[in-house]
């Protein structure tokens, strides 16, 4: 009879973890002042992560990035409040972000995230002794498994030049559902259904398990929000929870606020003088081709929508370039409809946001796309023949070819955005629209017809009383 | 052509014999009366329902009865008119809608929380209550998608020089489903003109969740990039993944090396072999490969000139890398980005992605799109593939036979149902009969349990 491997399920009782699992809300009392406070902070360091995401960041510089952060606003002066400031600052932020699915499709990422990097860097035996609230133990894989997969097991590892397993290595096998990410990493080894995770990798089964908690909690949270406690908390909590979001996410340009609508006789000058590369592309790919895949589509789409297109107009700018290829008849039958589907005149009539730069970063163009951040997908060569015909060259060019070397595609960007523009972005660029419409105001600036009406889109940090 | 002129003809035919139906031969390529014809005599409406049922359609009392009602189907009627969010109580109500409707392409969408047809009563809250809750585990290969590495065609058409690398994608994904991810109801569609597509119905893959299904696509991607980026199959590390080179060892290495290099002539000319060498990292053995190409126009030996340029290739990558030339895997690198499967990642990663569904006829081509045995898959031939008009000229030759029960039987489309119901749909049946039972089991099991407190 074998025994299972982990024979270390006694000790890990001993050991206390600060790391919580948000298991429950806490029976604390909060002043009102911290409410806000804490969650703010907390705001701050997920934001930060998500800076750090959105440049591409490796995991091991975001864990130290998530580390500093976490050092930087999550402390306070009582020692014993510490553990109460991150639990209460995680339950506020669960209601200010649970209340739609942009919302949450933000915040579980980013708190799912900031679980892992912290998992990271607890002691092995704390990391143990949370993987039991996990219930993992049982899974285990027995000395004579093990052997029989050794082979295989050492091949992954070699794969991902990661140390080789030693014959005390502990290993878990658990259905590949459970850990996608080192699935779709080709990070584990996968037999019949069963993935075999290194004890180095459990931090993937144990974030997994989290978000999935996470999101569950969410949708209950937003139930409670919408029937009771917002109508409850009408005068207090509802106005700062309200707040809280939208002021530290930015504008997401699904309503063009304060501009003329840009008409179509426009489009081709305002290319030129205030798209981002990443539309640039696309809108030239489309004249020249007259078509345009589907992620091609929905992100020049989107933006269009963003800038100001409206929805006639953009039908008969989609239609002027594809029926040149497909057809005005086919445009109208196949096409037609999805544009009006962006446009939430379709179908679950959703009025879809203009994807910002790090959802566009994170896609992945292939085959015959178009789409995705040039910065990040294009080669070398291609990208500084798509620079100079910007009009970026010298040694504009190759600062912004440093920053994409080191993964810095919104810089990259920003400084693009500086030279073509001769002034400089102090926020830097994190939306395609924001860039269209920082560069519509410079330039309508030096025109004389003064600063067009947008209101203040830069991020305040609130005060309360 | 009208069915009484049809069966006019067959008269005389019984006659003068097959040299006079020739003759009178249906035209090839597609017209909506024959699909009408189709669908009334060919298509095998009950197999598909029963199929789309996954075992609820019996009496046994852990059946959902609701369960083919919430699935949607989608029909493209002539002149592009799109019907989407159909759904159908059973069996009967799906044949008769296809048959009145005779659409030019049936599509296949998820199974969702409740009725298509009644989505718009549920409204959307936060919590979208109408939302896909199952949906195969589908892929959709597509041969157009590996333009930059065949010469002998392009766009739609197909041959038999490039139509293996289709063969080769099957072998690949169906061992890797079957072998790595334990599943094993797959079911391999031609897709009646230059790809494929798989559906796998395993129970466990329906219930997968959009971010599992784009962590398999993932995890068989591995051709990166189009043409603004330059690298497009990256393979670094001391070793391949153990999937990777299965997939190498069994597969790719022998199909590239035996049949591409000569089918494709990869090295014969320089704009073919500078793409090639476009993937090489090392510059010194570029140009040394280079500098001896371009001197020898013609081969002095008997041997293919793509087997020499090969040969050549692989020592000098393989010299350089005892020279501690990096974890760069030059040669799989070249192998992979010809011959390594190409998915549609998009068609995987969402469950509500509509698939065309199989045993439809491909307006294009009149192919119908017919099952393919993975197990075969080399002898499979596309330009064989059944048509339309073949199809009602065999339906019209056998006409007369009575012994034969189904009228797809009479025809070369038997085959293909047959093996649909013996491979596919009669084993994927069982297993949900088994599963729709234990699972209630279970069920009662626990309602027992807390009773009994």
């Amino acid at each position: 009879m074998e025994s299972a491997r982990s024979h270390r399920k006694s000790i890990a009782n001993d050991v206390v973890s600060t790391l919580p699992l948000y298991r429950s809300a806490p029976a604390l009392e909060v002043r009102l002042e911290d409410f806000t406070l804490f969650a703010m902070d907390r705001l701050r360091v997920l934001k930060g992560i998500s800076d750090g995401l959105s440049r591409g960041k490796k995991t091991e510089e975001m864990e130290q990035l998530a580390k500093d952060l976490w050092r930087a606003n999550m402390r306070h002066p009582q020692a014993s409040e510490v553990v109460n400031k991150d639990i209460i600052s995680h339950f506020v932020l669960r209601l200010v972000y649970c209340r739609t699915e942009d919302l949450r499709k933000w915040f579980l990422p980013m708190e799912t995230a900031l679980f892992r990097y912290r998992f990271r860097h607890e002691t092995a035996e704390a990391q143990r002794s949370l993987m039991a609230e996990f219930d993992l133990s049982y899974k285990a894989v027995s000395n004579s498994e093990f052997e029989s997969v050794k082979d295989k097991l050492c091949q992954v590892a070699r794969s991902i030049g990661m140390s080789l397993p030693t014959a005390d290595a502990i290993f878990y096998k658990v259905p590949f559902e459970e850990v996608p990410e080192l699935v779709a990493g080709r990070r584990v080894f996968i037999h019949k259904g069963h993935a075999y995770v290194a004890s180095t990798q459990v931090v993937s089964l144990v974030a997994t398990q989290f978000r999935s908690h996470l999101s569950k909690a969410l949708i209950l949270t937003n139930r409670k929000w919408t029937s009771t406690i917002r109508e409850q908390e009408k005068d207090r909590l509802a106005p700062i929870v309200e707040a809280l979001c939208t002021s530290y996410l930015g504008p997401d340009y699904s309503q063009p606020k304060g501009f003329s609508e840009i008409s179509l006789k426009d489009i081709d000058d305002l290319v030129k003088s205030s798209f981002p590369l990443c539309m640039r592309h696309l809108f030239e790919k489309l004249r020249e081709d007259h078509h345009l895949k589907h992620g091609g589509r929905m992100q020049l789409g989107l933006f269009l929508k963003g800038v100001g297109l409206k929805l006639d107009d953009a039908i008969a700018f989609w239609k002027a370039e594809f029926s040149q290829k497909v057809g005005a008849e086919r445009f109208d039958k196949e096409y037609a409809y999805s544009i009006r589907h962006n446009y939430g005149r379709e179908g679950k009539r959703t009025d879809y946001s203009p994807y910002s730069c790090q959802k566009i970063i994170s896609s992945t163009p292939g085959a015959g796309d178009h789409h995705g951040c040039p910065y990040r997908h294009f080669s070398e060569e291609n990208l500084r023949a798509a620079l100079n015909k910007m009009g970026v060259d010298g040694r504009a060019v190759e600062n912004v070819m440093d920053k994409v070397q080191n993964r810095h595609y919104q810089l990259a960007c920003t400084l693009t955005f500086e030279a073509v523009h001769n002034s400089s972005c102090d926020s830097g660029i994190n939306h395609p629209n924001q860039y269209f419409s920082d560069s519509q105001k410079i330039l309508q600036s030096k025109d004389g017809k003064g600063i067009s009406t947008l209101g203040n889109k830069k991020r305040v940090p609130l005060l309360f009383p | 052509m009208t069915r009484e002129e049809v069966e006019g003809g067959r008269d005389e035919m019984e006659i003068d014999g097959c040299e006079q139906r020739e003759a009178n031969a249906i035209p090839e390529g597609f017209d909506a009366n024959y699909l009408k014809i189709y669908y009334g005599k060919l298509f095998p409406h009950a197999d598909i329902y029963k199929w789309m049922s996954y075992g609820n359609d019996g009496k046994h009392p852990g059946c959902d009865q609701s369960y083919f009602g919430r699935r949607e189907f989608s029909f493209t009627l002539e002149n592009d008119i799109y019907l989407r969010f159909q759904s159908f109580y059973g069996a009967y109500e799906l044949e008769n809608s296809i048959r009145e409707n005779c659409p030019v392409k049936i599509d296949i969408g998820p199974v969702y929380s409740v009725d298509p047809a009644k989505r718009r009563a549920y409204a959307q809250t936060g919590d979208n209550v109408f939302t896909p809750v199952e949906r195969e585990l589908i892929f959709d290969i597509d041969i157009t998608d590996y333009d930059d590495v065949r010469y002998c065609c392009s766009g739609a058409d197909v041959c038999f020089a490039c139509w293996p690398l289709m063969t080769i994608a099957i072998k690949v994904i169906d061992t890797s489903l079957r072998d790595d991810f334990g599943f094993n109801h797959i079911l391999w569609v031609y897709s009646g003109r230059r790809g494929v597509h798989c559906w796998v119905c395993d129970g466990k893959a329906r219930r997968l969740t959009n971010e599992q299904r784009g962590a398999i696509a993932d995890y068989f991607r591995v051709y990166k990039g189009n043409e603004n980026s330059h690298k497009k199959v990256s393979l670094t590390g001391h070793a391949l993944h153990p999937f990777l080179a299965r997939s190498y060892t069994e597969v790719l290495r022998n199909f590239f090396e035996l049949k591409l290099l000569p089918s494709q002539n990869l090295f014969s000319t320089e704009e073919r072999y500078e793409k090639i060498l476009d993937m090489i990292h090392d510059e010194s053995v570029k140009s040394e490969l280079r500098g001896k190409w371009q001197e020898n126009r013609r081969s002095t030996s008997k041997e293919d000139i793509n087997v020499i340029r090969w040969e050549q290739l692989k020592i000098l990558l393989q010299s350089g890398k005892q020279k501690g030339q990096g974890l760069r895997r030059g040669i799989e690198e070249i192998v992979f980005s010809y011959t390594y499967p190409r998915l549609d990642m998009e068609v995987s990663k969402h469950m509500n992605h509509l698939l065309k569904a199989p045993f439809c006829v491909h307006p294009k081509t009149g192919h119908v799109c017919v099952p393919i045995d993975p197990k075969k898959c080399e002898e499979f031939d596309p330009t064989t593939v059944p048509t339309l008009s073949k199809l009602l000229q065999e339906l019209n030759m056998e006409g007369a036979k009575s012994e034969v029960e189904n009228d797809w039987d009479k025809t070369s489309l038997g085959k293909s149902i047959r093996f649909f119901r013996t491979s596919f749909l009669q084993p994927l049946l069982k297993s949900c009969k088994e599963e729709i039972e234990s699972s209630y089991k279970t069920k009662l099991q626990h309602s027992k349990n807390s009773i009994n407190w």
